[in-house]
């Protein structure tokens, strides 16, 4: 023992002044962290906000009322009825007749031009089906809602300004004064745009819709799902649960993780070489899509299923093996349901960005130009995040409302998607 | 050493190695098991007692690392033999943990798990009989018989370590082992689990493996003495607590080391 007279006794210092700076510390730290979600969720709000405010405008559109005399000598010119004659018929021509009936004063060629262009060149569709639903009809005269053209419908929704010089303006100062013509009879509608959610790509915007994209993404991420999900817990619970831990798991483990670090356009290259190249399946599909994107999300699947399967308690895996629980029985019965959150966990963040993935799709030629709508996983198709990167490469003014409206449908299938997870995830979320 | 007959020994273990690794954990224990009785392993902490424990029925086969080397049977069976089923193994004896473990289900599906993974019981109600009698022996029915189909994580420290040993008994085990089960919990907890320690003598051959020298005294009916990976003596409780050979044993009963 040392001189306990000269030994200093030291003690926690208690001063006031500590205790401020304690507090004000902790109270910087809070606001930091409160800041931070703040400038978080108000730069949310500004994307989702402006994403919206631009796209909601694509949901609806302009049509325009015009009486069309559905002439027989038109539609049947040799008095036969079938579906094949009234399918044939040219139902333009009659709509631009109807529309020479309502301006009479249009005569010159170029006029006349201008005057047509006042609805979409697909108008007559809208009179095929009427015609094709009810022949009765043929011989009469009825007023058709007919769509607008994109330009006509874009200086209704006020995009295209009347006040710029006619010479910078892509609606030119006759088609105004035909169309507040229309308006004065009352001869112009806006309704909720069908065609946007249920007709597939097309040159001219007011035809375009999302659903090709949608159907092609949702094949695509079927394909991706019940690829990469089961091959990549299965993988992650051998190497996990029952592989030896030797020189060879290790490499495995170690590109594993690189993997997961390569840039998604290689693994297009990929796709193109081996499943294109070699085993020659279908351009465009997306099933080869699917079966690149999943190659892409494996790695992510199996590192967050790794986790997962680590952070069970070992207590829970001795317990099964005490009562004489087989190895496959413990992983089943025990290990695999505690892990499933993270599982699933891990599973949203690597179809998430599988889902939002464009690269590596263009070089499968998922960038094709694609008007019908996919029926399977083998059709031609492209997927949401290439269908608003070609829309916002199109020249039109009125695919810009529908680039932001893709991105719209883009967001909702992925919280649809994330919802999905989510449910999963809480069916099996215990506490011990 | 004043080994028993084999005739009345359960287990036998001669000369008992294991290695984590590099290092050593256990040197040529050589330790019989009698049936029926409640045989306890006593040292101070990293003596090799839960090791030992362990290789009974080949937990350690779970640790990376771990060599087991000498022979330990079940009666007369070698438990190392390549050809031994070692699930089968596990379903003959049981294992209770210092931790009480029991799964995130039910307090039906708990006791339950071990008869339906093992085909015990053809219908519901003999699954309904194996888990009432089980929770019987382990004197938890009265507690839990109105709710045995909430978890059994929300009962207390030591209702989970009877739920724990009444999981172990559903599968009928031969020999029970119990590393330090009342470590985690209070002393009114542990008085019961002693006493249901004791109840169970009756019908399974126990191996307990206790810090508390009390405890060993008042449940076992032979004592084992390790220390430093040695088993240094063993023999009959009252024996080794009144009258130890060794004086590293007379030492440590005594409070002097460990």
């Amino acid at each position: 023992m040392s001189d306990t007279s000269t030994q200093v006794i030291r003690r926690p210092d208690l001063s006031d002044t500590r205790i401020r700076r304690r507090y004000a510390a902790e109270r910087r730290f809070r606001f930091y962290g409160m800041f931070a979600v703040g400038l978080a969720i108000a730069m949310l709000g500004v994307l989702l906000v402006s994403v919206c405010s631009k796209g909601y405008s694509a949901f609806y559109r302009t049509e325009i009322g015009l009486d069309i005399v559905l002439d027989p000598a038109v539609i049947t010119p040799d008095g036969k009825t079938d579906a094949d004659t009234l399918n044939g018929a040219d139902y333009q021509g009659l709509v631009k007749e109807s529309l020479k009936i309502a301006f009479p004063d249009v005569t010159s060629r170029n006029d006349r031009k201008a005057l047509y262009a006042l609805v979409s060149n697909g108008a007559g569709d809208t009179i095929r089906q009427a015609v094709l639903a009810n022949p009765s009809i043929v011989g009469q005269t009825k007023r058709f809602w007919v769509v607008a053209s994109d330009d006509i419908d874009m200086l209704k929704k006020g995009f295209i300004k009347r006040d710029v010089p006619e010479s910078e303006r892509v609606v030119p100062d006759n088609q105004i004064s035909w169309f507040d013509k229309l308006v004065a009879g009352n001869q112009v509608q806006t309704t909720f745009n069908s065609t946007f959610l249920s007709a597939g790509d097309s040159r001219e915007p007011e035809q375009a819709g999302i659903l090709g994209a949608l159907m092609g993404s949702i094949f695509t991420m079927l394909v991706t799902v019940l690829l990469a999900l089961p091959l990549g817990v299965m993988s992650a619970i051998y190497l996990e649960e029952f592989a030896p831990k030797n020189r060879l798991t290790e490499i495995i483990e170690v590109n594993i993780n690189n993997l997961a670090a390569v840039p998604s356009i290689v693994f297009g290259l990929l796709g193109l070489a081996v499943l294109l190249g070699v085993f020659g399946l279908p351009r465009s599909a997306p099933l080869v899509g699917g079966m690149v994107l999943a190659l892409m999300t494996l790695p992510t699947i199996i590192i967050a299923t790794r986790a997962a399967l680590k952070a069970v308690p070992p207590s829970i895996r001795e317990a099964a093996y005490g009562i004489g629980a087989s190895p496959l029985q413990v992983v089943t019965h025990h290990v695999l349901p505690l892990a499933t959150p993270g599982i699933m966990t891990g599973a949203i963040i690597g179809l998430a960005r599988a889902l939002g993935e464009s690269a590596p799709l263009l070089m499968i030629g998922m960038v094709a130009f694609i008007v019908d709508v996919p029926g399977a996983p083998t059709d031609p198709a492209t997927v949401l995040p290439v269908q608003i990167y070609l829309w916002a490469d199109s020249p039109e003014r009125a695919f810009v409302e529908k680039t932001s409206a893709g991105i719209m449908v883009l967001l909702a299938f992925l919280i649809a998607m994330n919802a999905i997870a989510i449910f999963v995830r809480r069916r099996f979320e215990r506490r011990w | 050493m004043n080994a028993i007959s084999p005739s009345l020994a359960k287990m036998h273990g001669r000369k008992v190695t294991v290695h984590y690794g590099q290092k050593q954990a256990l040197f040529d224990v050589d330790l019989d098991v009698p049936e029926r009785m409640v045989t306890a392993l006593i040292g101070p902490s990293g003596c090799g007692k839960s090791t030992f424990l362990r290789c009974l029925n080949r937990m350690n086969d779970v640790i990376d690392g771990c060599r087991v080397g000498g022979e330990i049977t079940l009666d007369g069976q070698d438990i190392y033999d390549q050809k031994l089923d070692v699930v089968m193994l596990r379903a003959r004896i049981g294992m209770v943990f210092q931790k009480p473990n029991p799964f995130p289900k039910s307090i039906y599906d708990n006791v339950a798990y071990g008869p339906r993974i093992h085909g015990m019981a053809g219908t519901k109600g003999e699954l309904d009989e194996i888990v009432r009698s089980s929770l019987e022996k382990a004197g938890l029915w009265n507690e839990v018989k109105e709710r045995l189909d909430q978890p059994g994580t929300g009962l207390s420290g030591g209702q989970q370590q009877r739920l724990c040993i009444a999981r172990a008994i559903a599968v009928s085990p031969e020999v029970i082992l119990m590393d330090e089960p009342c470590s985690a919990l209070d002393p009114i907890a542990t008085a019961k689990i002693e006493e249901l320690i004791d109840e169970l003598r009756e019908n399974f051959t126990i191996v307990i493996v206790t810090h508390s020298m009390q405890q060993a005294a008042r449940v076992s009916q032979k004592t084992a003495f390790f220390h430093l990976g040695n088993l240094i003596e063993w023999g009959d409780t009252e024996q080794i607590f009144t009258s130890p050979k060794d004086e590293r044993t007379q030492g440590y009963i005594t409070g002097r080391f460990g």
